[in-house]
This record gives structure tokens, C-alpha cells and sequence, in this order.
């Protein structure tokens, strides 16, 4: 690997100001899993790594029923669905956070690394966006709020401006008969990376066979994460029927903007972005019935 | 860069050493330490030959930098096995035959350890999900799984 210097911050001022100080030479180190890769493949060529895991607000994992979670940054996968509040509160979450690569990945990595890492294909990202989650950002400035779904700009880049760091993830307090879920298609059953997949949270009327209102987020299909307001706006006020979940699978075949690569063609996306949102309807749905 | 020191607990014994930033764990363990035991198969955090338990949870070597593991505890395949003998874990995959060439043995039984402290009596699909994380080239798994969830019932036996 290339030489670099390692910057262990203990303060949220000391992570900003170092990242400050060398712009794009610098990026956060939190759990590693994607960037020590990067730098170790000469995709990245880094003067330093800042890490962040020291950082209190960073390591917060806080739930309440009346304010929501709050996930920092660096919080690996494993003490998300360790967390039995936050997994009864939040499974959709927990569909993304157990199937980013295996335990050992799980064990570092976290769902901000995840989302900083701005893959099209990440797996934590679209549940953050079906679940209206917001991005607490510190720099220069001082904090600033952003939603998840304006967080990514391109394949690998974010809104993050020279010195600013992502603090926390804020995810509101679950809805009553709401549920989400996200499920991928891989060839393989574990341990690989996203064809398309499809994250979608919903909440049912008092009589759980209307949709008063939904949220669908694509991932794989498009050069960031891709929300499609209008499956929500098309799905909101309709009875859960077979015709109308399957209309909104269409929906999100014709939305999305996918690729072909090594992992799958475009028209394979595409089909599966019906087929997957469909699935994952009918999944959130029968979560809400259930509970 | 300057190299800095890094101390941490390696198989319930503190050491010290100079490690630079862009040393993996795995390199030091391997070429500092020389406890070759922890296998580099894929340095891309796919194939878990280099599995070692850090701070009490199964990690790649490879993808924790050597100064990340200041302060930590670290379990390799070295400090699998006491000073009775063989670990029940090793001893099944011996009588199983869950080995072929042998590299990605050690983070196997490394991330079956890690597992049946966890969850002493796995189903079968839950060692398989566990063990997703690590590749193996010859054995085909099913031994493996088998060796596991033998061991699993030896040692809940022999903890009554």
C-alpha cells in the first residue's frame, strides 16, 4: 500500500479541521472496509486517513419511540441489529445492515461509511431514504441538516464540501401499521454485491388494505441511489391489491436508468426493479399486518 | 511516514511494536510477529483466510490498519487451541476431513469460534450464513458445516 498518515481524531473540530487542511488529499476512516480497499487498489491516492471512530457522537446509537434513532456515523452494522428496539423499529434497516457483505464486514462497517461511500449499489442507502432519515453534517460552518436522498451527487461523490464529515443519521419515529423492507437480487446467496435492489417503506390505513402513503428507493439501477417520489404519490390513497403493487413495480422498471456491467444487463435491471419492488410491497405490507 | 507504536494483546500476551499506517494487521501479525498462522488469501476483505478476533468480534486482518489495533485484544489461530491440546473445533475439523489444501483453514476455524461463542448450538443455516464470509477452493463447505455443528454438540455435551 502507499504511504500514508493516519489521524486519529477525538473531536469532531479536530476531524473538520484536518480534512480542512488537506481537501482532497485526506478522507474519513471509519469502519475501512471500502477505503482501505481503495487505497490499497490505487484508486485512491490519500496523504491521510482521519479516523473518526474515537469521535463520541459518531459511536451514538439512540432510540426512543417519541424521537426516533439516531445512528452515528461510524456505528457498524453489527450493533444495529444487535439493537433489538431499533431492529422491531426499523426492519427494513435491518434487511440492508445484516446482508452488507458477511459478519466480518459487519463487524466494521458501518451504515455512514455506507452512505459516504456513495456507491450506486449500496445496500444501507435506500432504506435511509424510504425511511425519510436526514444527514447531520459538521464543517467548517458548524452543523448543517440534509436529507439522505439529495446526499449522494454521483457515482462515489457527496454534497460533503471541503472539511465537513457526516456526524449522524436521524431516521423519525416509526408510524403506526407502517413497515419497510429491502431485499436485492445476487447470484449468489450471500456475500456479493447488488444486481438492483428495492427499499420500500409503507403505511396502511386503520384497516390495513389501503396504502396511505409509501416511499420506494432503487438501488443499482442509476448513477446514485434512486427515489422515486411518484410510486409513493401513485400508491397513496389505493387499496394493497395485486394490480395496483404490481403497477408500481412497472413504475420502477421504467424509472430506472441502469447500466450493463459485469454484474448484469440493463434490461435484466430493469426486470428486476419490477419484480424486486413488487416483492418488497407485498414485504413491508404483510410486516404491517403481522405486527 | 514515521512508523508509531502500536501495543495491543495478541493471544492473551501484550505486545509492542513499530508499525507504519499503511501496514495491515495481517502484515504485522505475519511479517513482524511471524505468526504465520493468519493466511492472506484475497487482501480485499472477500475470502476471510485472514479472520482474526478483535475485541471480541471476527474481523478481515486485512482491512483493520496495524495502528487501529492500539489498545485492542487479538485472537489468532495461534491462540485457538490451549495448552490441553487441540480446541473441540480443530479436533472436528480433523475428523471430518473439512480441509484439502489447508489456507483457508485457520480463518474458518477461527470464524467458527467466533460463532459458537456467540451462539453455542447453531442451526445449520445459521453456521452457513456465518461462515458466508469465508471461501473455500476445495472442500466444497459441507464438510466444514458438518465439522462445526459437531463440534458445537461436543462442546454443549461436555459443558453440562
Amino acid at each position: 500500500m502507499k504511504d500514508f498518515a493516519y489521524v486519529p481524531a477525538r473531536t469532531l473540530g479536530e476531524a473538520a479541521s484536518a480534512l480542512y487542511e488537506k481537501g482532497d488529499r485526506v478522507r474519513v476512516l471509519a469502519g475501512g472496509t471500502d477505503i482501505i480497499v481503495q487505497v490499497r487498489e490505487d484508486r485512491r491516492d490519500l496523504d491521510a486517513l482521519i479516523d473518526v471512530k474515537a469521535i463520541p457522537e459518531l459511536n451514538d446509537l439512540s432510540y426512543s419511540a417519541s424521537d426516533g434513532l439516531s445512528l452515528g456515523a461510524a456505528v457498524p452494522c453489527y450493533r444495529i441489529y444487535g439493537d433489538e428496539e431499533v431492529s422491531s423499529a426499523y426492519p427494513g434497516l435491518i434487511d440492508a445492515v445484516s446482508m452488507i457483505g458477511g459478519v466480518q464486514i459487519q463487524g466494521r462497517a458501518s451504515v455512514g461509511g455506507n452512505l459516504c461511500n456513495a456507491s450506486p449499489a449500496a445496500d444501507g442507502i435506500p432504506p435511509l431514504i424510504v425511511y425519510e432519515a436526514t444527514c447531520r453534517v459538521y464543517g467548517p460552518d458548524g452543523f448543517r441538516e440534509i436529507s439522505v436522498e439529495q446526499f449522494c451527487t454521483a457515482p462515489g461523490q457527496t454534497v460533503l464540501s471541503r472539511g465537513e464529515l457526516l456526524v449522524a443519521l436521524h431516521i423519525p419515529a416509526p408510524k403506526p401499521r407502517s413497515s419497510g423492507r429491502y431485499i436485492r437480487f445476487i447470484p449468489r446467496n450471500e456475500m456479493d454485491i447488488a444486481v438492483a435492489g428495492s427499499g420500500v417503506h409503507v403505511t396502511l390505513d386503520s384497516s390495513s388494505s389501503r396504502i396511505e402513503s409509501a416511499r420506494v428507493a432503487l438501488s443499482a439501477v442509476a448513477p446514485t441511489p434512486l427515489f422515486l417520489p411518484e410510486i409513493g404519490d401513485f400508491l397513496a390513497g389505493k387499496e394493497a391489491t395485486d394490480d395496483v403493487i404490481a403497477e408500481a413495480g412497472e413504475m420502477a422498471r421504467n424509472a430506472a436508468r441502469p447500466i450493463s456491467d459485469m454484474r448484469g444487463t440493463a434490461d435484466q435491471r430493469k426486470h428486476l426493479c419490477a419484480v424486486l419492488t413488487r416483492r418488497a410491497l407485498n414485504g413491508a405490507i404483510q410486516r404491517v399486518r403481522e405486527a | 511516514m514515521p512508523r508509531q507504536i502500536v501495543r495491543f494483546n495478541l493471544n492473551g500476551e501484550d505486545v509492542e511494536l513499530l508499525c507504519e499506517p499503511r501496514e495491515s494487521l495481517l502484515e504485522v501479525l505475519r511479517e513482524h510477529l511471524t505468526m504465520t498462522g493468519t493466511k492472506e488469501g484475497c487482501n480485499n476483505g472477500n475470502c476471510g483466510a485472514c479472520n482474526v478476533i478483535l475485541d471480541g468480534r471476527l474481523v478481515n486482518s486485512c482491512l483493520v490498519l496495524s495502528v487501529e489495533a492500539d489498545g485492542s485484544s487479538v485472537v489468532t489461530i495461534e491462540g485457538i487451541a490451549t495448552e490441553d491440546g487441540l480446541h473441540p473445533i480443530q479436533t472436528k475439523y480433523l475428523e471430518h476431513a473439512a480441509l484439502q489444501c489447508g489456507i483457508c483453514t485457520p480463518g474458518f476455524i477461527v470464524a467458527s469460534k467466533a460463532l459458537l461463542d456467540e451462539t453455542p448450538d447453531p442451526s445449520e443455516l445459521e453456521v452457513r450464513q456465518f461462515l458466508a464470509g469465508n471461501l473455500c477452493r476445495c472442500t466444497g463447505y459441507d464438510k466444514i458445516i458438518r465439522a462445526v455443528l459437531d463440534a458445537a454438540k461436543t462442546m454443549q455435551a461436555d459443558a453440562r
